[in-house]
């Protein structure tokens, strides 16, 4: 019990990872119908600010401030990989935007290569890793703070997006763009909040990915970005309650699959489940399946 | 004017056929190995290693008295640019003999080639068992991986005294499974007491192995992998509680730089120290350090044994025929190597010893050298 317990809270850690960085994923989906396949690369250069604000510029800047600064600079080049890569696109056919969005995804991986190197860089966590005791069970301080944190910026979100002014006009978009306008919603400004956000909140997911699993290197967003990305389909792509709640799916899926079964079988278990979902419910888990429109 | 031109491309001429023709008047080495991406560290070392040989060979008068000369070309890791590579350096560079391929994989690409061309090949770091049975002219500088599996095991039972081990290894990694399975074989000849953890090439979170294995109360971890994935496990077990010592092998070598707190006090098997105290040993660590600006891993100190080993069996053979050359290589006794002495089995494997290191304080101590079984 105690076992299953402990592989419960490693499932949970992983899970706000993948939660964290599959919001963006359906944000994005959510307003542009795009898939967004840069976002990965968004988590892996919010992982290398946070590396730079803290090993290679000498300030000795806090723990929560290293954080906020990456998130910034995250939802900065969201927004500007929009503006420039996508924006011109918005009305040319869905697949045009993909191939970008693959292009892009490419060239940030590049783009890593090149500034930061090959080589796998040790990121060491910037909190204690120390083990806490709490009821009866060891927790790495690291889990406590990487679960805190991502049901806090969640819980966040969940009320800008229901109760603000700006979270109403970005549904107001994603339902209907043309009768938005028609409001006099500014939808470029809202779209570019939109990737800002996601793009934030991948950031700080990447942060704890490099900071949980030590390392840094240039292809660190694609297997997470991948996985988070099954998470937001899994819990209904552009839904995003459901990125939460996929995200934490997959999460536990993965580590208990590791620990009890085999780790051979982790991704067709995965994956073989997403295929299930998607048979008997091909909006996901929570999306709501919507009528063609003629 | 007219002339001076004529005389100019006669000169030229003259120049071009006298360098073409005749006997070369340098011995030629080639080296394959990932010089760029992800696995340059590797491929760099060896690249180095074989030029520092080759500089203090020629200061002291050269091979066969010619210059000799290494030429090196990048594989990428990857089979395919390895069988071009070797290709180039056949037909274009004409090279006397092989160090390399870096990496098992890319060896084993260029085995039937190299066999097909009676190519005397010496690679200094390709582990995997298949590289050198059914090939007469190849040979290498370092042990095998179950040779290196084996001794680890032998270490962990007889020094450590530990019967009920973790075995974590990289299923999608021949290295890695190769070092497990001698250790699992060992492991069941002596009735010991082990489990299996798998991992993928793909992971970073190995929490569920870890918590498990503190489950199960194991008092050991075998964990025979490369450094970044090393080190990625260590500091998560560090995170997660599991205080037991973790065993490694030659892929473990370089862990004190980035990763010195978290290993400390581990052992791992390796082809030597590079704080054993032995002149030839401290002699290569100086003088790498002094040309390349950093301290040689053993991937350089193997290519640079490779180097002194191939030109002795050149000397031996007093020629650059490839048969006399393969044939000295496999009575070769060449005692004065850095990772020990070199002589070859009946296959073209190594016969020496492996040297067990302790992290301390972030440097390699010399726990025990175990001898060739």
């Amino acid at each position: 019990m105690e076992l299953f317990i402990n592989q419960l809270i490693n499932g949970l850690n992983t899970g706000s990872i993948y939660a964290l960085v599959a919001i963006g994923y359906t944000m994005v989906y959510g307003i542009i119908k795009l898939i967004n396949f840069a976002h990965g690369e968004i988590m892996m250069f919010g992982a290398y600010f946070a590396f730079v604000f803290a090993y290679m510029i000498p300030w000795n800047l806090p723990f929560i401030l290293i954080i906020i600064i990456s998130m910034i600079l995250a939802a900065i080049m969201g927004m500007l990989i929009e503006r420039i890569a996508y924006k011109k696109l918005r009305k040319a056919p869905r697949i045009s935007a993909l191939i970008t969005a693959i292009g892009m995804s490419l060239f940030l991986q590049n783009l890593a290569l090149l500034i930061f190197g090959a080589s796998y860089k040790r990121m060491r966590p910037l909190v204690s890793t120390e083990p806490v005791h709490l009821f009866g069970f060891n927790i790495s301080k690291l889990t406590l703070i990487t679960i805190g944190l991502s049901v806090f910026f969640m819980m966040v979100l969940t009320f800008f997006i229901h109760k603000t002014k700006p979270g109403k006009a970005m549904r107001a978009v994603s339902q209907d763009k043309g009768a938005a306008i028609l409001m006099g919603i500014n939808i470029d400004n809202i779209i570019s909040l939109t990737f800002a956000i996601g793009s934030a909140l991948g950031a700080l997911g990447g942060i704890f990915y490099a900071m949980a699993y030590s390392q840094i290197y240039p292809t660190l967003g694609v297997m997470p970005g991948l996985k988070a990305f099954i998470a937001a389909v899994f819990g209904g792509i552009g839904n995003i309650t459901g990125a939460m709640v996929g995200g934490y799916l997959i999460g536990i899926i993965e580590t208990m699959t590791k620990a009890y079964i085999s780790k051979q079988w982790v991704d067709a278990i995965v994956f073989g489940l997403l295929i299930l979902i998607l048979l008997f419910k091909p909006s996901g888990l929570l999306g709501k399946s919507t009528k063609e429109k003629v | 004017m007219k002339k001076l031109l004529l005389l100019i491309t006669t000169l030229t001429f003259g120049l071009l056929l006298s360098a073409c023709g005749g006997e070369s008047n340098t011995v030629k080495f080639g080296v394959i190995g990932p010089l760029t991406g992800d696995y340059s560290v590797y491929g760099v070392a060896v690249e180095n290693g074989a030029k520092l040989a080759a500089e203090e060979l020629n200061a002291a008068g050269g091979v066969l008295d010619k210059d000799l000369e290494i030429i090196a070309y990048d594989s990428k890791g990857d089979p395919t640019e390895g069988v071009n590579a070797y290709n180039r350096l056949r037909d274009q560079d004409e090279i006397d003999a092989l160090i390399g391929g870096t990496f098992s994989g890319v060896t084993l690409a260029i085995k039937d080639l190299a066999v097909s061309d009676n190519m005397p090949v010496l690679t200094p770091t390709a582990t995997h068992p298949d590289v050198t049975p059914n090939a007469d002219n190849i040979f290498r500088a370092c042990y095998t991986d179950s040779y290196q599996g084996s001794t680890a095991a032998v270490f962990t039972a007889d020094s450590l005294g530990k019967t009920n081990v973790a075995v974590m290894y990289n299923k999608d990694d021949a290295y890695s499974e190769g070092l497990a399975q001698a250790f699992m074989d060992e492991y069941d000849a002596r009735g010991l007491s082990y489990t299996e953890y798998e991992f993928g090439s793909q992971d970073d979170d190995y929490s569920a192995q870890l918590t498990s294995i503190k489950d199960e109360g194991h008092d050991a971890v075998f964990l025979p992998a490369y450094v970044a994935e090393v080190g990625a496990v260590l500091t998560q077990a560090k995170s997660l509680g599991l205080d037991v010592p973790f065993i490694g092998g030659d892929g473990w070598d370089g862990i004190e730089a980035d990763y010195a707190d978290v290993a400390e006090g581990f052992y791992f098997a390796n082809h030597y120290a590079k704080t054993d105290e032995a002149a030839a040993v401290q002699d290569f660590v100086t003088n790498y350090t002094e040309a390349f600006g950093e301290a040689p891993n053993a991937l350089a100190a193997l290519a640079y044994d490779a180097v002194y080993a191939l030109a002795e069996a050149f000397e031996q053979a007093d020629s650059v025929d490839s048969d006399a050359v393969v044939e000295a290589l496999a009575n070769l006794e060449y005692n004065n190597a850095v990772t020990g002495t070199i002589t070859f089995d009946a296959i073209g494997n190594p016969i020496k010893t492996i040297t067990i290191i302790k992290v301390v304080d972030g440097e390699h101590v010399v726990e025990t050298k175990v001898d060739a079984s």
